[in-house]
């Protein structure tokens, strides 16, 4: 569809003006996390584990509180007992117990009256640790003999002749797939794997926490999500939601992973023992890798039968995913539902299980489990694309979902854009350039659902015709300018008379973080309603000066109208008069709404890329990549294309370099940027964008949510790629140079 | 910590000499300052060069080579444009290391003194026959940079030495050199394998060669097998070959989170190989 066709009328959607935040960010007066202060603020550092599993023996810190200048240490023994499922968990990464369950856990914390005595408090604080046997590996964690990292953590849906690291079983289909594949010509069945990476925000966790012996407190931090701190430290901590008040600051990427707590309740806990200082705690990049957010690591097996011309007639998969040492963690329950989301087959069946390992807490991680599902399904798609000799976008187009179509996970689509995204992709010019030697090209398509969530927003009108917005979600992609946008558009004003602010927990109902590529959706949804409901309300205003029925009022271009000739002649009331005389008129003009945000449109999308390998050194060189995406209707184009390129960007990275290398002795090898490879500006080509606009009929404007998409098609897209550049097929990742010459030579050998 | 600026290496020696603890050395500051961030390094003495005359300097001596002091960063010796084409290979491993702000401190001396395998400058050196003036308490002596690294992180230095200047031979004619690496981004990385080769020739032949290797060993390597591959050829195919062969069978490198063995074997010869044929078109004067 035509961006021209849906977007007729708009004014402001779909222009693309400076973000309200970009001066203060360009020129570095915009506050993250790191650079809150206050008078008399003390700065804490945190004791880890070196060991992947260790019991903890005795914690001994006298040498450290003897400091001058040292002033509280907290333990696993500071905080409550009797915490169940998620809550315990939370309190468990927050701080090691009985054991050590990864390297790099939290095992104490102290605060100090500087950083750097601090970190030499920590330096003293003696941990006896018995180091136990530990497993990183997935599949080596579910084998006879493997380390029990936790006894009896199996739920019910897990079979009986598991390993008792295997915690969750999942399954669910659709058809029969006996006869499905029965039914085809070719059978095509591969395991493939892909490693933990981390979500790798330019800025590491920080917070400033404070509180009184009362139990009431305050914290200033980075987060996605402001309420999800307050709750998961309430229940840490066992004080009550309420008396801790939560404002976050600006944030330098989160990508999921600050969607949960990692050293949040440690600031207030020292805050409590230090008589009420406030507590500062900024995370080193290696504390960030170790001990923070990575995403699941996953071993798939997958079995796909195909027509001759394409037509799929039966998929199957297994997963096995790790999310760390913590039940509930693995993406298995995103990763199944996303693995044929592309696609109307007939006969599917999926099965999952999650597994325990000695890894950090896994976090969300953009899309979680649908990059790895990608990887799997569409790599094997490809792969019979290309025995049958058939173009995989035709394929695609073949098999594709579609309005109406039932999904592979059950609900029947309402209007979806896969389709043409796939016809855009295919008339782009990037997928006619000829390729020369050792390169090849990649295609591959990708899904996420999107959500919808709590979410409460307020609007207010101001003296002077201008409106703030109140949101609850913190801003990371531009969410406050395309608010700012719905807004101004709604309202009939300019996009500069709207300031859209992000406030703290105490101004607004519980919202839900910025996770799930929701922010636009959500709280533009809500702005929107808010905006109605203050549109109606000066109606009534105008209709009570008019002496009019406010039915015969309509608003119009920023101002009140009598609607139609026999309302009667009224000039038109601007927002600006009744903003200017509203404490006459019955007081402050506001409009509210909150809701558990419906009308959730799914998102697809897909990737064309270019590479060339070098056959003596293995390495990879992107030479194009192209991101067709759904966006239903972009509000701000720019960040619209900013989140495609993002979402590539981290799926280059994934499929090419990054991963969790541990050696022998359980720990984490590469704790810095400099061996944890995210690729640098210069490794990627100017990624190509196409918008695809078809609206979702549950938003006002359209919107879907567009945050997450981008990374699920990079993994096959690249494998693909990579295999008909170098004529071998990585089902491993990351494809990283010693295992792509190492391939190549294999295959030169065979 | 005490923090030192001598104004001579004389006076830098002595101090270094009569220190009790644990010392360092500054000039660019980029691998000291870092660690003592990091918590890896609290030196007790902290002795600052950059007080000392002729530093900064670049010269050229009476036989045509080339004096470079200890605290030039990569970024003047990559404008230095005499430099630049006596010497490009040089030049060019000096400035692979870390990024654009880096180069404006980092130097030559501190990159071979940090004792890396993987150090981006030193295979240069090492194939220019780059030497040091190593300078103590009882005076001064003129050493092999491919003599200074004993293995990772370590130096033939002794108790209040230092490296008081690194100097280039006369490029003389009908030479060139050049270095690459192997990493698996395009910048700020380290390398997973690294190949200098410097020629000199005679006609189209190969007269003179030296061939150093980086990240294949505990030390840069100076590989004599691998530069007589190729002296007396013109750089054929059939030499390549051997060039290749000989440097692969020169390193002894060990698998880590940046490589294997097997991929650290093969690679170094693919870069010997392609080193090789960018000195040869310098020395020709086909390519800078």
């Amino acid at each position: 569809m035509a961006k021209d066709e849906i977007t007729k009328g708009y004014k402001l959607v779909g222009t693309r003006p400076n973000r309200p935040d970009g001066l203060d960010k360009v020129t570095g007066r915009a506050r993250y996390g790191a650079d809150f202060s206050l008078p008399g603020m003390l700065w804490a550092a945190v004791v880890r584990s070196p060991h992947a599993h260790a019991k903890i023996k005795r914690i001994d810190a006298t040498k450290a509180l003897a400091l001058d200048g040292v002033k509280a240490v907290v333990t696993r023994a500071d905080l409550p007992t009797g915490l169940e499922g998620e809550d315990l968990n939370l309190q468990e990464n927050t701080l090691a117990g009985e054991k050590a369950l990864y390297d790099g856990h939290a095992v104490a914390a102290v605060a100090a009256t500087s950083a750097l005595l601090a970190q030499d408090a920590a330096r003293l604080i003696e941990v006896e640790y018995e180091v136990i046997p530990h497993v990183t590996d997935v599949d080596a964690a579910m084998q006879p003999g493997a380390p029990v990292i936790r006894e009896g953590a199996a739920d019910y849906s897990v079979p009986e002749g598991m390993h008792p690291n295997v915690v969750r079983h999942m399954e669910f289909g659709h058809g029969d797939v006996v006869a499905g594949f029965a039914a085809a010509d070719i059978v095509r069945e591969e395991t493939y794997k892909t490693e933990a990476t981390h979500q790798g925000y330019i800025e590491p966790h920080a917070c400033v926490g404070q509180m009184g012996e009362d139990g009431r407190g305050e914290m200033w931090v980075c987060t996605q999500g402001h309420w999800y701190i307050r709750r998961m430290c309430a229940a840490v901590l066992g004080i009550e939601a309420a008396n801790l008040r939560v404002t976050p600051s600006e944030i330098g990427g989160g990508f999921g992973g600050k969607t949960t707590i990692f050293m949040e309740p440690l600031a207030l806990a020292l805050s409590k023992k230090a008589g009420g200082r406030p507590v500062k705690l900024v995370m080193s990049r290696a504390e960030v890798l170790r001990a923070t957010g990575p995403t699941a690591s996953a071993s798939m097996d997958v079995k796909i039968g195909m027509k001759k011309d394409g037509t799929v007639t039966a998929g199957q998969v297994m997963f096995r995913m790790q999310g760390g040492a913590f039940v509930g963690m693995s993406p298995i329950g995103e990763a199944l539902p996303c693995a044929f989301a592309c696609y109307d087959i007939p006969a599917l069946k999926h099965e999952a299980v999650e597994v325990l390992t000695n890894r950090p807490k896994a976090a969300a991680y953009r899309a979680p489990g649908s990059p790895m599902a990608a990887f799997a399904v569409e790599s094997l798609m490809d792969e019979m694309c290309r025995e049958l000799g058939l173009d995989p976008i035709d394929v695609r187009l073949k098999n594709a979902a579609k309005e109406g179509s039932k999904s592979s996970y059950g609900p029947v689509y309402n209007r979806i854009g896969l389709v043409e995204t796939l016809e855009a992709a295919k008339a782009h010019p990037n997928y006619a350039i000829p390729l020369g030697p050792n390169q090849g090209r990649g295609v591959a398509s990708g899904f996420w659902f999107n959500h919808g969530g709590e979410t409460s927003v307020s609007l207010a009108i101001g003296e002077d015709g201008t409106v703030q917005v109140s949101i609850g979600t913190p801003d990371i992609g531009g969410s406050r300018a395309s608010i700012a946008l719905m807004t101004a558009e709604t309202l009939g004003i300019p996009y500069e008379n709207v300031r859209v602010n992000v406030v703290e927990t105490g101004a607004l109902g519980v919202n839900e973080p910025t996770h799930g590529s929701r922010a636009t959706f959500a709280s533009g949804k809500a702005a929107v309603e808010a905006a109605r409901q203050a549109i109606k309300e000066m109606c009534r205003r105008a209709a009570a000066e008019w002496e009019i029925e406010p039915e015969a009022v309509e608003w119009k271009d920023g101002a009140a109208q009598p609607a139609g000739p026999n309302a009667g002649k009224f000039p038109p009331m601007t927002i600006a008069e009744i903003g200017a005389k509203m404490g006459g008129t019955g007081g402050p003009i506001s409009g509210h709404h909150e809701t558990n945000a419906g009308g959730v449109g799914a998102s697809f999308g897909t990737h064309v890329v270019d590479v060339e390998v070098d056959p003596e050194t293995g390495r990879t060189t992107v030479l194009r990549y192209l991101v067709v995406q759904d966006a239903g209707t972009a509000i701000h184009p720019a960040y619209v294309e900013g989140q495609y390129q993002g979402g590539a960007a981290q799926g280059i990275g994934w499929a090419l370099n990054e991963e969790y290398v541990y050696g022998a002795d359980g720990r984490l090898q590469n704790t810095v940027f400099l061996d944890y490879r995210i690729p640098v500006a210069s490794d990627l080509p100017m990624i190509d964008t196409v918008i695809v606009e078809v609206p979702n009929p549950g938003h006002p404007y359209g919107v879907r949510g567009v945050g997450e998409t981008g990374i699920t098609p990079p993994l096959p897209a690249l494998a693909g790629a990579v295999a008909a550049a170098a004529g071998v097929r990585l089902r491993s990742l990351p494809m990283s140079p010693p295992k792509v010459l190492a391939a190549i030579k294999a295959a030169r050998q065979a | 910590m005490r923090y030192h600026t001598p104004t001579s290496f004389q006076e830098a020696a002595r101090l270094a000499a009569a220190s009790g603890g644990l010392l360092r050395y500054l000039a660019g500051g980029t691998d000291v300052l870092v660690q003592m961030r990091a918590g890896m390094v609290q030196p007790d003495e902290l002795i600052d060069l950059k007080h000392i005359p002729g530093v900064f300097d670049i010269s050229r001596n009476a036989d045509g080579g080339w004096r470079i002091g200890v605290a030039v960063p990569g970024r003047v010796l990559g404008a230095h444009e005499a430099l630049c084409g006596d010497w490009p290979g040089v030049v060019e491993g000096m400035n692979l290391v870390g990024s654009t702000q880096v180069q404006g401190r980092a130097t030559l001396t501190g990159n071979l003194c940090n004792g890396s395998p993987a150090a981006d400058s030193v295979p240069g050196l090492v194939a220019a026959g780059a030497t040091v003036t190593i300078t103590g308490p009882d005076g001064s002596r003129e050493v092999p940079v491919e003599a200074i690294p004993t293995g990772p992180g370590r130096t033939v230095l002794k108790k209040g030495e230092l490296i008081s200047a690194i100097t280039l031979p006369p490029r003389g004619a009908h030479g060139g050199d050049a270095y690459l690496r192997f990493i698996p981004r395009t910048e700020m990385d380290i390398a997973v394998v690294g190949a200098a080769v410097n020629v000199t020739l005679d006609g189209d032949r190969i007269a003179k060669a030296r061939v150093a290797l980086g990240a294949v060993a505990p030390t840069v390597l100076l590989v004599e097998a691998a530069a007589k591959a190729i002296v007396g050829s013109t750089l054929d195919e059939a030499a390549l070959d051997r060039l290749a062969a000989a440097s692969s069978a020169a390193a002894k490198p060990i698998s880590d989170k940046r490589g294997t063995v097997e991929f650290r074997v093969d690679v170094v010869g693919v870069l010997a190989r392609r080193a090789a044929k960018i000195a040869y078109d310098r020395a020709k004067g086909m390519s800078k």
